[in-house]
């Protein structure tokens, strides 16, 4: 089937995969390398995605500051701090189990993976309180602005310091800070995961692409955060 | 940790495993890539219906078969569907999930549970965006524009669905697109250095850098468009403090990336046929390989050509308009470098190829009169017409449907192991390329007499170049039908194809008809370029249009 020119090679199995390499992978280090590629892609649409908002903030401050200046006082700037505090912590816990997890200690490993998720959990109570407050004051997107508990009947309320456009700060500030806690969300999941598959043992010095990658999209969550709390936060 | 044996995996991929369940939870990209390609060509037939549905109400001047409100539903579901579940996927979903990873000389794509992953997400996009239609269906026009689509009432669930449709379609395109990109980089075959590339892979690569790049920002820009009609958000809401002309900007940051995204897969398709049926290396691959880079680069440095008449600043318009202008040298030399491989080539002119060459033609024009869009007086005068329509579809439908078909025409004997019939096919490919000039081409001549677009009703004055117009789809449609047909006939009745019906260098000709499930026995060993024809020996030139023990 093939032409002299195009020899074909020797047997497309020269020697046996490693039970961790998938079959259409020819050794375990293309497949490690293909896997860090495809993360490194998939973070860099992350970006462009949260790239979008950081526009649209950019723009929207650049016309209306007066609004951001109001607004952002309402922020709690203690809760904002904590919570980055804990977030760049969760990182190194986070690089800290791929350093084990290179060296092929399991139980360091799922140690430090705990701590990242215990991190992450800390960071999503403050933001429940931090969001529960907003909720109460009616510190809320849009048409919501006013009203407590997203209660159109409820008195439009209290906040004559603050301008009417402060809704679309509050909606940004929802947005922003909504679609970052989802991606604490979806970290906590894939964090999760990789324990469970380290508890399991699947993974060795030779084999610890998916604590690497677990721990690489975690970066991003974390980086995402350590621009959204100056931007929101602490622009007076 | 492949679960299946040696004879399994050498074996014809659709009969290696059977059952139902072996399609549905295939992680095989030809199988996967066959799949997309049945709901891509549904998606096809639907949006056709609507745009028959359209040109049908324009035959007559004054109302015709439908209402006005009808009228706007009908061609926002023609552009949202051919944009967002045809073209967009139609050639690096269908034919580049089967072809990409046997150029490459791989055994599958990097990531095949992504893959299979993006082809579900792509049925729940597809989904959506059908229960918008259920609900009455949305008269937005396909490009969403606040406030179009915030303002009526009404109108929220179906608008939330439609964009929802959209934003999950997103993301069946980045996956693919990242799939590609990683696997061009990591899973290419030994000796396959990236100036032996098919232009197909480099047209594929190009296109996955704007999906990758693209995409997510109209993720977030549709994201952003429903909390607004949520919440009331104020950003792009005039009417609450918004600023409607950010949406567009936000828009078409992704959306003229994705006229590339369907357009340099065509470019792609067919830079493999003239090769082919020239048998010829292409003339400046490597120009052409850049020019597919070139065109993913200026493609998102010249968003803002869509807005002239928006109301941006004078020096935005002059800056973009001046930016548009560098389109025009990517895609000359595409057509100027594919005009010298004809030169001297031995030119057949078998059914693939007669695509190619409309494909050349269609292009051109698409291309050329861009430049009249891209100045900026003379879009003043065009902006929103006919003109706009009849220019983009030269591109969209003359340039990638056309190399689409083409590209399909080209590779269904590898895919299928069945060889259609040429007659059929040749009849099919002149109707269409018939057809299509006399729809499109009067719309030229009504743009520029000043025709608007979307319109319901026009001056009585227009009517004799609208009723040409719609028997030119007519026209149109039956070479399409024609050529569905000798395709599906092939699959009832085709003669088994060879393994090299055209006689082709390229690696995935080297491969048994039907491919194997693992795509080859043993990784082959890439030795030359893929267009090399000068040092082809006479046995791989041989073209067996039929497998040698197929009974007639």
């Amino acid at each position: 089937m093939s032409s002299p020119s195009d020899a074909t090679a020797h047997d497309a199995h020269p020697h046996e995969h490693p039970s961790y390499v998938q079959h259409h992978f020819d050794t375990a280090a293309q497949q490690y390398d293909t896997a860090k590629l495809g993360m490194w892609v998939f973070i860099a649409t992350e970006i462009l995605m949260f790239g979008g908002l950081f526009v649209a903030y950019a723009l929207m401050k650049a016309r209306e500051p007066d609004v951001f200046i109001a607004g952002h006082h309402y922020l709690n700037k203690e809760m904002g701090a904590l919570n980055t505090v804990v977030l760049l912590f969760s990182s190194l816990t986070a690089a800290l189990a791929v350093r084990s997890s290179q060296l092929g200690k399991r139980n360091e490993t799922s140690a430090w993976l705990v701590t990242t998720i215990l991190c992450a959990c800390v960071f999503l109570v403050v933001k429940y309180f931090e969001y529960s407050h907003k909720i109460e004051e009616g510190l809320l997107p849009g048409r919501y602005f006013g009203h407590p508990f997203f209660d159109m009947s409820a008195a439009p309320a209290f906040h004559e310091a603050l301008p009417s456009r402060a809704n679309m700060f509050f909606g940004l500030y929802f947005i922003m800070t909504g679609l970052h806690g989802l991606h604490v969300l979806i970290g906590m999941g894939i964090l999760s995961w990789v324990l469970l598959r380290n508890i399991r043992g699947e993974f060795s010095a030779e084999y610890f692409t998916a604590v690497d990658l677990g721990a690489l999209y975690w970066h991003l969550v974390d980086l995402v955060w350590i621009y959204l709390f100056p931007l929101l936060y602490l622009i007076g | 940790m492949s679960t299946h044996d040696e004879a399994t995996l050498n074996t014809n991929y659709l009969t290696a495993t059977k059952g139902w369940k072996s399609w549905a939870f295939t992680l095989d990209h030809k199988r996967i890539g066959l799949m997309y390609l049945v709901f891509v060509l549904a998606a096809f037939l639907a949006g056709g219906i609507f745009a028959l549905l359209v040109r049908t109400e324009l035959m007559s001047h004054g109302p015709t078969i439908v209402s006005g409100p009808t009228y706007n539903k009908l061609f926002t579901l023609h552009g949202a569907i051919m944009v967002f579940l045809f073209i967009i996927p139609s050639i690096p979903a269908s034919l580049g999930n089967f072809i990409l990873p046997i150029q490459l000389g791989a055994k599958d794509v990097a990531f095949p549970k992504l893959n299979l992953l993006s082809f579900y997400v792509y049925l729940c996009g597809a989904t959506l965006t059908l229960l918008s239609i259920a609900h009455g269906s949305v008269d937005t026009g396909w490009t969403f524009y606040t406030p179009y689509s915030l303002q009526d009432p009404e109108a929220a669930t179906k608008v939330l669905y439609m964009t929802l449709g959209v934003f999950v379609l997103g993301f069946s395109s980045i996956l693919t697109g990242l799939n590609f990109l990683v696997s061009i980089h990591k899973l290419r075959a030994p000796g396959l250095t990236w100036t032996r590339l098919p232009l197909f892979i480099w047209g594929m690569y190009a296109t996955s850098i704007m999906q990758v790049l693209a995409t997510p920002v109209l993720a977030i820009t549709l994201l952003m468009l429903v909390f607004e009609r949520v919440f009331g958000l104020g950003i792009f809401d005039p009417k609450l403090g918004g600023d409607p002309i950010l949406f567009q900007h936000f828009f078409w940051f992704y959306s003229h990336p994705a006229v590339y995204i369907m357009i340099v897969p065509g470019m792609a398709v067919v830079s493999e046929l003239f090769a082919t049926f020239s048998r010829r290396v292409i003339f400046g691959y490597f120009a052409v390989a850049m020019s597919s880079l070139g065109l993913a680069l200026v493609g998102f440095i010249v968003w803002a050509h869509h807005m002239f008449t928006s109301g941006m600043s004078e020096f935005a318009n002059m800056l973009f308009s001046a930016l548009t202008f560098l389109v025009a040298i990517p895609s000359g030399v595409k057509v100027f470098n594919w005009t010298a491989t004809l030169y001297k080539g031995s030119i057949s002119f078998a059914p693939p190829m007669l695509y190619a060459l409309a494909f050349l033609f269609l292009f051109t024009i698409g291309g050329l009169t861009g430049l009249f869009l891209g100045t900026l007086n003379t879009d003043i005068h065009l902006h929103d017409t006919y003109f706009v329509v009849a220019h983009f579809h030269y591109v969209m439908m003359g340039g990638t449907v056309i190399g689409f078909i083409g590209g399909l025409l080209y590779w269904w004997p590898k895919m299928t192991g069945k060889m259609y019939h040429f007659g059929g096919a040749t009849v099919g490919a002149w109707l269409t390329f018939i057809g299509f000039n006399v729809t499109f081409l009067s719309q030229f001549v009504l743009g520029s007499r000043g025709m608007p677009r979307r319109y319901y009703d026009y001056l009585p004055e227009f009517e004799s170049l609208h009723r040409v117009s719609t028997f030119g789809a007519y026209i149109l449609a039956s070479g399409l039908f024609t050529t569905a047909g000798v395709l599906i006939h092939s699959l009832a009745k085709g003669r088994a194809a060879g393994r090299n019906p055209w006689g082709s260098v390229a690696l995935e000709w080297k491969t048994q008809t039907p491919p194997v499930f693992q795509n080859f026995e043993q990784t082959p060993i890439i030795t030359k370029g893929p267009y090399d024809y000068h040092l082809a020996s006479d046995e791989e030139l041989v073209e067996d249009l039929y497998a040698p023990d197929a009974a007639e």
